[in-house]
């Protein structure tokens, strides 16, 4: 309730600052000229962007890796600075990014800082799985390439921590004969161990309905399944 | 090449306003490398497109590519996205012009020849080539499509009759080989003049085959394909100076290749860490040195740049000189990081010096100095007040280029609006042109152009509000050894000459 009354505060302070030049809020801490606007304001609203940004860029099939390093490093940037204000941010006003949002404002700093790991990491997952040849690493002298194919960088990736819950899935999501929008959230699955359970959780957007449908076209398969059993259904069915 | 200061002058420029393939009219321009860029002025020689439909009847067999591309006029409105141009790149004795468009199509232009009758024709540019240099693919097992865009382009030397180039898309880099043919044997003994085999028992006299003249093709032959050794997008390649060898950099690694082997590289620098959750960086451009084969640059998104030399090790993780500036405290932003990851990387002719191009400067460092650049040069610092405008719409991540002149005197990059700047490093003095067909007149000298930050806007100024952040020059390219520029806008290639009185 307090939070929700500090989003207010704040919003209504937003509003009243609209006659300052909006580009002056972006210029950093440092700026004087944040001085005039409140600087956890203008954090939030950048670090919206940037969630926003972050979700088009993982949208795609092959997001730049450039981009994508610049919005995290970023976002890590903002975070530093917002940290110290604490409160947790209320929901992004941006409903095309519900998920991320969600799990990155709800996460502490350090699964925050996880969960761009993780999201890097799904990149090296994704390379990871091409059979494509690697370069040749020259552990030798100079003009002796070394012999055979080097194992696969993506293979070593997958051993982290981090990523032990990606591995199970990924290969699960490989050999399930599921419709796309269960790897289009498979994508997601590392930016928090509670991702899957967040639709439920967070208010509806336009996201949630279609995990849920997916997550209860897997339970009645699991249902059809241990029904064909004569196995009496799961809890929570 | 040495400059002397009487070679130096500035002469009145003449501008004219050309269609495509038109030849210039007017007196010729006499041209000279040392001529420096900020009292004289700019005349455009020619705006040549690339339209699709050309490349399409090049395509085709026993066409004259020159001819068909020397009478068909194209209206711009025809111009599809596959036709923006996405490289360009002179040759190293500035005859030939490569341009890479978004379509995986490589279009050379060859520079028209002095002639005693048409003198006034020398320095335009006329297509000399067009082929299909990179195909749209799918990785099927990643289920992602690999765009044929060029990346880059790179010419070998010329050591034969024969040129040879290096394209690249975002995983393949190709060597192509392009040739000229103006004979045909013709005389057969066993063959007809259509090719088909003749019956031997008509055959009752044996002649020898001649070489007979014929019109001019120009064919270009894929010679070497080098695949499959870049798990990234490929940003850079590099030709060394030891003519055998040349390097390929992605977002993460380098790799040295010898242009006789396809089938593997060397991996010479890897900064993919082991644990993912501590990428930080990227690579974002590199480079070999001119005139050392051992010694190669690369840049990152962080704004530094690490020099290499491969005599050290085989893996060049260790850098051999670190470049960086430090973080200015007064302009610290939650952009910072961003605007100073560098876009191009390129050594100067001398080989002294390199230059880097960054979001708003242009900077340019001595080899021997790491702690700071020796000389900045701000392309538009009208930007920084709107940053976060253009960290909105993305044009923040916008990688421009930036090249030398043929003596190293002045340097030139591009910005938006079409504008390109260039930047004379020894009178420091800059200017900035449009590249433009709406603001181009015949007979008119190209008119500097200025930005109006604030105030009172003149009238000949255009302020900041009214920039257009979707028309930008990315990409422009100097010839060799005299004052021809070629400015690439979107699908049009503008091709800029000097004139001296």
């Amino acid at each position: 309730m307090l939070s929700k009354g500090l989003k207010r505060k704040q919003e209504e302070e937003e509003e009243g600052k609209e006659a300052l030049a909006v580009d002056t809020w972006w210029l950093g801490p440092g700026h004087p000229a944040v001085a005039h606007a409140p600087p956890a304001v203008a954090s939030r609203s950048l670090f919206d962007l940037s969630v926003l940004k972050l979700h088009h860029s993982l949208q795609q099939s092959e997001p730049d890796l450039q981009h994508l390093v610049l919005v995290v490093n970023t976002l890590r940037r903002i975070q530093a600075c917002m940290a110290p204000t604490a409160a947790l941010p209320p929901m992004p006003s941006l409903p095309t990014a519900p998920g991320i949002a969600d799990n990155l404002l709800a996460s502490s700093d350090a699964s925050l800082s996880a969960s761009m790991a993780s999201l890097l990491e799904d990149l090296s997952h994704i390379e990871g799985l091409s059979q494509a040849p690697q370069p040749l690493v020259d552990e030798g002298p100079p003009g002796h390439p070394t012999g055979g194919a080097p194992p696969s960088l993506g293979a070593l990736d997958l051993l982290g921590p981090a990523t032990g819950c990606l591995l199970v899935d990924g290969l699960e999501g490989l050999f399930e004969d599921t419709d796309t929008s269960m790897y289009d959230s498979e994508l997601w699955a590392p930016a928090s161990e509670g991702h899957k359970s967040s639709p439920e959780d967070g208010p509806g957007k336009e996201e949630a309905p279609e995990l849920d449908e997916a997550e209860l076209d897997y339970l009645m398969d699991v249902l059809v399944g241990t029904q064909a059993l004569e196995r009496p259904p799961g809890p929570g069915c | 090449m040495v400059l002397q200061p009487s070679e130096r002058h500035y002469g009145d420029w003449n501008h004219r306003r050309l269609g495509p393939w038109c030849s210039p009219t007017g007196s010729p321009a006499p041209l000279s490398c040392e001529t420096g860029c900020g009292e004289g002025s700019w005349i455009l020689v020619c705006r040549l497109l690339v339209p699709t439909q050309v490349s399409l009847l090049s395509m085709e067999e026993d066409i004259d590519t020159r001819k068909i591309n020397n009478s068909f006029l194209r209206d711009h409105s025809y111009a599809t996205e596959a036709d923006i141009i996405s490289t360009v790149e002179f040759n190293h004795t500035g005859e030939l012009l490569a341009t890479g468009d978004k379509g995986g199509r490589v279009v050379i232009f060859q520079r028209e020849q002095e002639s005693k009758n048409q003198v006034h024709r020398r320095g335009e540019y006329n297509v000399y080539s067009t082929f299909q240099s990179h195909e749209p693919e799918f990785d099927y097992l990643k289920s992602l499509e690999i765009e044929e865009k060029i990346n880059k382009i790179r010419w070998l030397p010329q050591q034969n009759a024969a040129y040879f180039l290096l394209s690249t898309n975002d995983k393949t880099v190709k060597l192509w080989k392009v040739s000229e043919r103006d004979k045909r044997p013709e005389g057969y003994n066993l063959k007809d003049e259509e090719g088909r085999l003749r019956d031997p028992a008509t055959i009752t006299t044996l002649r020898v085959p001649v070489l007979r003249p014929m019109d001019l093709m120009v064919e270009a032959t894929p010679r070497r394909v080098f695949a499959n050794a870049h798990t990234y997008h490929i940003n850079s390649i590099s030709v060394n100076s030891d003519y055998e060898t040349y390097m390929s950099a992605d977002d993460l690694r380098i790799n040295l290749w010898n242009f006789e082997i396809t089938n593997q590289s060397f991996n010479i620098v890897d900064i993919k860490p082991a644990n993912m959750e501590e990428l930080t960086e990227v690579i974002t451009a590199a480079e070999f040195h001119p005139h050392h084969c051992n010694t190669f640059v690369y840049s990152s998104s962080k704004g530094t740049i690490r020099l290499c030399d491969m005599r050290a090790s085989a893996l060049c993780d260790r850098h051999t000189k670190f470049f960086e500036e430090p973080e200015d405290p007064s302009n610290r932003s939650f952009f910072s990081e961003i605007i100073s990851s560098i876009s191009d990387v390129k050594f100067s002719h001398s080989g002294r010096y390199i230059m880097t191009r960054d979001y708003l400067t242009v900077k340019v460092w001595d080899l021997n100095m790491e702690n700071r650049p020796i000389e900045t040069y701000q392309v538009h610092d009208y930007l920084r007040s709107k940053l976060c405008s253009l960290y909105e719409n993305d044009c923040i991540f916008d990688k421009f280029e930036c090249v030398w002149n043929g003596s190293d005197s002045v340097i030139m990059t591009g910005s938006y609006n079409n504008f390109f700047r260039m930047f004379d490093r020894n009178t420091k003095r800059d200017v900035t042109l449009e590249a433009s067909r709406e603001n181009s007149k015949p007979r008119a000298i190209l008119k500097p152009r200025k930005v109006c930050v604030g105030g009172k806007r003149r009238k000949d100024e255009i302020s900041v509000d009214s920039l257009d952040f979707s028309k930008k020059i990315l990409h422009t390219a100097w010839h060799p050894s005299e004052n021809i520029i070629a400015v690439a806008a979107t699908n049009n290639l503008y091709i800029f000459q000097d004139k001296v009185n």
